[in-house]
């Protein structure tokens, strides 16, 4: 069903523009000439770099630290401690109130004392560049002492060792949810099955390391940050709250960021360091974290072993849930969104697609002496997908059902809808049918099926692996903002109409190269009449655009394209109004169409848009008396009927695993998505394999591996395995657009959506090759060894 | 003991001539001393590929190679090569396919895959796959860029 | 991260060289493909780097009685491009491919993969199974070591200090096959096994199984291929890695073995 899209004055009968359309970016040239401007581009006078002098302990009290021969280091300006950058920055303590009791020590700028991970930041350096930072950095003196260290989640649960004494745990914090009636409805099941899975911790790599570049001007009291940055205004609160200056005095410019898919949300320690020493020092101070430094010190993600159990009557219907989750943190929940968020997502979507009643859930977040650990793509949905659709399988297993029928049987029905979920969560239009029915016809399922059969005979072990899901997008106040956090769920878009008829838009949304400023333009074009070209996005400047959210849980494309969408409805309206005062005709006869105005019945061209604005900047004399043009608007919105709008979807997985090496070899993917209007296709679809492709990282390569001294094993890029693209399928993309009904666009988010399945799929696609080998795993990432090892051959 | 060694090489053309510390990389030459901020660096181990660029025409990571080990040889970057237009079509093929998003892999992706397209040989997909499989792109599914690279080359 | 400081010479001829190389914390640069990254995650210090770039003689192939001789600056690449090398030392053609990516094949050397000895490369393998011998250059001599003696354990060859390695010399055989398994193309090995058989028999040699290349000895005397796999699990006791336990390793070595042994033997 496609969305019907009233984006023009009420009557008119022209088309939807180029929403729905697959154009080229514009205006984004300039990445492919090298040309763009990353953080680290950016020349300063005086511009001064940072490096950090990090732990090498997991848990360890700073005896004494020794600067005298680091301050003597050639180009070295300046050597800092915790105490001193804390006398210019606050610290803060990462809990929100509808987090009930979740709790977290204070963290500082720089350590003060004790360090809790092995690469936190215990001393910074200044200096004129990079390497002399590090030169010195190196002749830095430090006497430590050594500490416990707890790295095992089991034995932090337990509270051995308590990491923090100002607690009697280790707990950051725990959530119990209970329907009632669960253990009534395990009684009467025909089958109980039941799995523990394990999900390794691991890390987002963006290409670009996270980057900062702090400008001090000490005359103003005002603070530049240059910062790679999802959240441009987030952070200037933070910056101004923390560094105690004015919060319009505090600026943050996001320019082109390198990849960051949750990674640059956050509130970095050695960040906000960077920025106290620009003040400090009253220059501009850059920090870019180096890849070594980054898998020390970028978050971490999605460490959890979790226990569920699923109860089904013979007849394939899911009667309840039960699960227990176990997830390691780092020692402080992170600022502002806390680390409580992605357990807090598993007991929220596990079961998510399915009819069930009743549900029981458990979870713990524990503190460990690894590296901190948030939000990052598809928060918590990769495990609760993966953990349901695997028990799922095993389900349909054990009653002897086809998983695709077990699935079909089991999706809440296509008209259920508003619906309230088990855990809470409320849905207000979903289409898991018409996902289902369209992925078994694109991935011509029962085909796949009959070939697996013949290739068993033949000694190659294929397998195929479902996993459906649903997905948090556009999140109103009841993510973040209702715990007190300073997070804004809305966006504003100021359009501005300039005399040559080009528009200018300025949102609050920003981009990371997910395409944001291309629909933005998309949706503008087509609202106010114009073509694209005639369009210029900003985005990421606190001090350009509107007061905003930025980039995260999907939500660009639903509520800045709708905030878009409103303002370029409404400079329309107002452009039609200098019309019709220039052509004394009434406003209700014109439109716009190819940048003129026209006559809305003929379509006849009345006058073209840079002559209207000719008139309206520079000959106002020439209208009437009483009349002032308006040809720059600004529009917010804000969803508010559902805490968060669900989309769903369902994705498909073909492998074959190599029964003597232990290798999958990724065969193709699927994707059959729901996120309700496209704005653009074909970004829409990169967008959705290269999440898809993260999963695959996940499933298969990527983990973060601790020694038992807390010391991170492999934290570069030849020892961490990250997907490249020789070992990666072509990855089949399908839509069907159900439009949510709170906004006129209709758009439902989508950024997240590969991610969030694609390592479900492939765990149920490798243990379904490994069956007629009565091999099974559940522990990801599935490497060839733990492979081998469920086939007992080693 | 460190000596600035001078180094005369010819960047986009253009002859350069510099006195440089032999420890710094040429990436790091070129975006630091000579404004180039088109070639990028993602690791410094030579594993990612983002610091790809062009020495007396064949690819190599500027990260591990010294600037001063330059001397005397022609250096091409995403830059050069884009004003010569010798990348056009490359640069046109990524931009109609979606072949890139946030932009920090891409002139190194395009430098490993102008290789593949000077050849003047029809490569299959597999065959791209493999080629490009030292760069590294965290955005995409690598996927477009497979098929922006299909769609010119062997042309 | 940045590389430490340190001073770098470019002799214009080997003779240039010996001086350089005396003084204290001097290092030899060839393609850097690996010296550099060491320097740039500061896992080494060097005072003073030679680079041996310009020493153009090391450039050759050059066609042998029995064989070919490689010189030490020959590129990775310029070893998978040569007809030469395809026609008569086959097993180092099949090898180079899976050597990184080809911006690293660019730069990266023979000489420099030789004397490095990272136990997860490949040419030392196919050294130590084609038996080739390695050229070593001092002020006042030239010294012909086997590969047999030449890798001594975790990055330790038989270079003596005063020494450059200046080329190898690699036999024509009959019958040569390389694999290696990697999770990702242009991975360091996981296993691999380089092998070459003639009439007198086979020589099988494992990497990333060891400190150095290992040759399978009583594997390669096996009559079947059963007989073999046992034999291996005499000739190698792997070190387990990061990702993988030793069993893991030496299964998939047996799983290299039973790959390569049709190709090994069959009959001329």
């Amino acid at each position: 069903m496609k969305a019907e899209l009233p984006l023009h004055a009420p009557g008119t009968q022209l088309d939807k523009g180029y929403i729905g359309q697959s154009v080229p970016r514009p205006n984004a040239q300039r990445l492919l000439q090298g040309r763009g401007t990353f953080i680290d581009d950016l020349r300063f006078p005086r511009l001064a770099h940072v490096a950090f002098f990090r732990s090498p302990y997991a848990h360890a009290r700073i005896k004494k630290l020794v600067f005298d021969k680091a301050i003597k280091s050639p180009g070295v300006l300046a050597v800092f401690d915790g105490p001193k950058v804390a006398e210019y920055c606050k610290p803060w303590v990462a809990v929100l109130a509808h987090l009930k009791g979740i709790k977290s020590p204070a963290q500082y700028p720089i350590a003060i004392g004790r360090a809790c991970w092995q690469g936190e930041a215990v001393a910074a350096v200044v200096a004129e560049s990079r390497s002399q930072a590090e030169d010195a950095v190196a002749l830095i003196e430090a006497d430590w002492y050594e500490l416990p260290v707890v790295v095992d989640m089991e034995a932090a649960l337990r509270g051995d060792y308590v990491i923090h004494e100002e607690f009697t745990d280790n707990v950051c914090f725990k959530r119990e949810h209970d329907t009632g009636g669960v253990d009534e409805a395990f009684a009467q099941a025909d089958a109980v099955v039941e799995d523990t899975f394990h999900f390794g911790r691991h890390t987002g790599v963006c290409l670009e390391g996270r980057a900062i570049l702090a400008d001090y001007n000490a005359a103003e009291h005002s603070l530049t940050v240059y910062h790679a940055t999802q959240a441009p205004h987030m952070m200037q609160d933070i910056f101004s709250r923390h560094l105690g200056i004015p919060e319009a005095n505090v600026r943050v410019i996001a320019k082109d960021v390198g990849g960051s898919f949750g990674i640059k949300v956050h509130v970095y320690a050695d960040e906000m360091a960077t920025a106290a020493i620009s003040v400090i020092m009253r220059r501009p101070v850059k920090f870019v974290a180096d890849r070594l430094e980054s898998f020390l010190s970028d978050i971490h993600c999605r460490e959890h072993r979790v226990k569920v159990r699923v109860a089904v009557k013979k007849t394939g219907e899911i009667l309840a849930f039960d699960l227990d989750d176990l997830t390691a943190i780092g020692p402080y929940s992170v600022y502002p969104r806390t680390s409580g968020i992605e357990g807090n997502q598993v007991v929220n979507l596990t079961g998510g697609p399915y009819k069930h009643q009743k549900y029981r859930a458990k979870m713990n977040v524990v503190f460990t002496n690894k590296n901190v650990t948030c939000q990052y793509r598809a928060v918590g949905h990769p495990i609760a997908v993966a953990l349901t659709e695997g028990i799922v399988d095993l389900a349909a297993q054990k009653i002897g059902m086809d998983p695709a029928q077990f699935r079909k049987i089991n999706l809440i029905a296509d008209d259920a809808y508003p619906y309230t979920f088990p855990s809470g969560i409320k849905f207000e239009k979903l289409s898991h049918h018409q996902t289902f029915d369209k992925l078994m016809q694109v991935m011509q399922y029962d085909k796949l099926r009959e070939e697996q059969k013949e290739l068993r005979g033949k000694g190659i072990y294929r397998g195929i692996g479902l996993a459906a899901m649903i997905e948090v997008t556009n999140p109103s106040p009841a993510f973040y903002g209702v715990g007190g956090a300073r997070i804004s769920a809305q966006d504003g878009a100021t359009l501005r109409f300039e005399p040559t008829g080009m528009v200018t838009v300025m949102c609050s949304v920003t981009e990371q190269g997910q395409g944001t400023e291309a629909i933005f333009a998309q949706i503008a074009a087509s609202a106010v009449g114009v073509t694209l070209e005639k369009i210029k996005v900003i985005t990421g400047d606190t001090g350009v655009t509107p007061y905003g959210g930025g980039t995260w849980a999907s939500r660009g494309a639903g509520i800045g394209g709708e905030a878009v969408l409103q303002a370029g409805r409404a400079l329309r309206s107002n452009i039609l109004e200098i019309a019709s005062r220039i052509l004394s005709l009434d406003k209700s006869e014109l439109d716009i169409l190819n940048n003129e105005v026209v006559s809305k019945l003929t379509l006849e061209s009345k006058l073209p848009l840079a002559e209207l604005g000719r008139v309206a900047y520079f000959r106002p004399d020439t209208l009437p008396l009483d009349f002032q043009s308006e040809l720059t608007v600004t529009r917010h919105y804000t969803p508010r009927q559902y805490g968060f709008t669900f989309t769903n979807g369902i994705q498909g997985s073909l492998v074959e695993v190599d029964p003597d090496t232990g290798f999958v070899k990724l065969l193709k993917h699927w994707c059959v998505e729901d996120s309700g209007t496209v704005i653009n296709p074909m970004l829409v679809d990169e967008q959705i394999r290269g999440g898809v492709v993260q999963g695959i990282g996940a499933a298969l390569y990527e983990e973060c591996i601790y020694g038992p001294d807390g010391q991170l094993l492999n934290g570069n890029m030849a020892d961490y395995l990250v997907p490249m693209s020789g070992e990666m399928p072509d990855i089949i993309c399908a839509h069907v657009e159900t439009p949510t009904k709170q906004s006129d666009l209709g758009a439902k988010g989508v950024g997240e959506a590969g991610t969030a399945g694609a390592p479900g799929a492939i765990m149920n696609a490798v243990n379904d090759a490994l069956l007629p080998l009565n091999a099974r795993v559940t522990a990801m990432p599935f490497t060839p060894e733990r492979i081998l090892k469920a086939l007992k051959k080693v | 003991m460190e000596h600035a060694v001078e180094t005369t090489l010819t960047v986009n053309g253009t002859r350069v001539t510099r006195r440089i510390a032999p420890r710094v990389h040429l990436v790091d030459f070129l975006r630091d001393e000579l404004g180039l901020t088109g070639s990028h660096i993602g690791c410094e181990q030579g594993v990612c590929g983002a610091c790809t660029v062009r020495v007396n025409g064949e690819i190599v990571r500027g990260c591990l190679m010294l600037a001063v080990q330059a001397d005397g040889c022609s250096v091409e970057t995403i830059e050069g090569l884009s004003d010569s237009g010798e990348m056009k079509r490359l640069q046109e093929a990524f931009h109609l396919h979606n072949a890139f998003q946030c932009g920090f892999c891409t002139p190194a992706m395009l430098m490993a895959a102008q290789e593949l397209v000077k050849q003047k040989k029809r490569f299959s997909r597999e065959e791209i796959r493999v080629h490009m499989s030292g760069n590294y792109c965290r955005c995409t599914g690598y996927q477009a860029i497979v098929d922006a690279i299909e769609s010119v080359i062997g042309k | 991260m940045k590389a430490p400081s340190f001073a770098y010479a470019k002799p214009r001829s080997i003779e240039e060289a010996f001086p350089l190389l005396e003084r204290p914390g001097a290092r030899i640069l060839a393609g850097g493909q690996s010296l550099i990254a060491s320097l740039n995650m500061r896992l080494s210090a060097p005072e003073l780097l030679v680079d041996i770039g310009g020493l153009s003689k090391l450039r050759d192939i050059s066609q042998q009685p029995g064989g070919l001789r490689i010189g030490a600056l020959v590129t990775h690449a310029e070893i998978e491009r040569s007809l030469d090398v395809k026609f008569h030392v086959p097993l180092l053609a099949a090898a180079a491919p899976h050597i990184a990516h080809p911006a690293i094949r660019n730069r990266g050397t023979l000489g420099g993969s030789l004397a490095l000895a990272d136990p997860a490369a490949e040419y030392p393998a196919c050294a130590l199974a084609l038996n080739a011998t390695l050229i070593l250059q001092s002020r006042k001599a030239e010294r012909r070591v086997s590969a047999a003696t030449f890798f001594k354990g975790l990055f330790e060859t038989d270079i003596r200090p005063g020494e450059i390695l200046v080329g190898a010399e690699f036999p024509k055989v009959e019958r040569s096959v390389f694999l290696e398994l990697t999770r990702r193309h242009g991975d360091y090995a996981i296993v691999g096994l380089a092998g070459v058989a003639d009439a007198s028999g086979k020589r099988i040699a494992f990497f990333s199984v060891d400190s150095r290349p290992v040759l399978a000895k009583t594997a390669a005397a096996a009559r079947s291929l059963e007989d073999g796999l046992l034999g291996l699990k005499k000739d190698l006791s792997p070190a387990a890695d990061l990702y993988n336990t030793s069993a893991t390793k030496l299964h998939l070595a047996g799983v290299l073995l039973s790959r390569a042994w049709n190709t090994l033997s069959k009959p001329h």
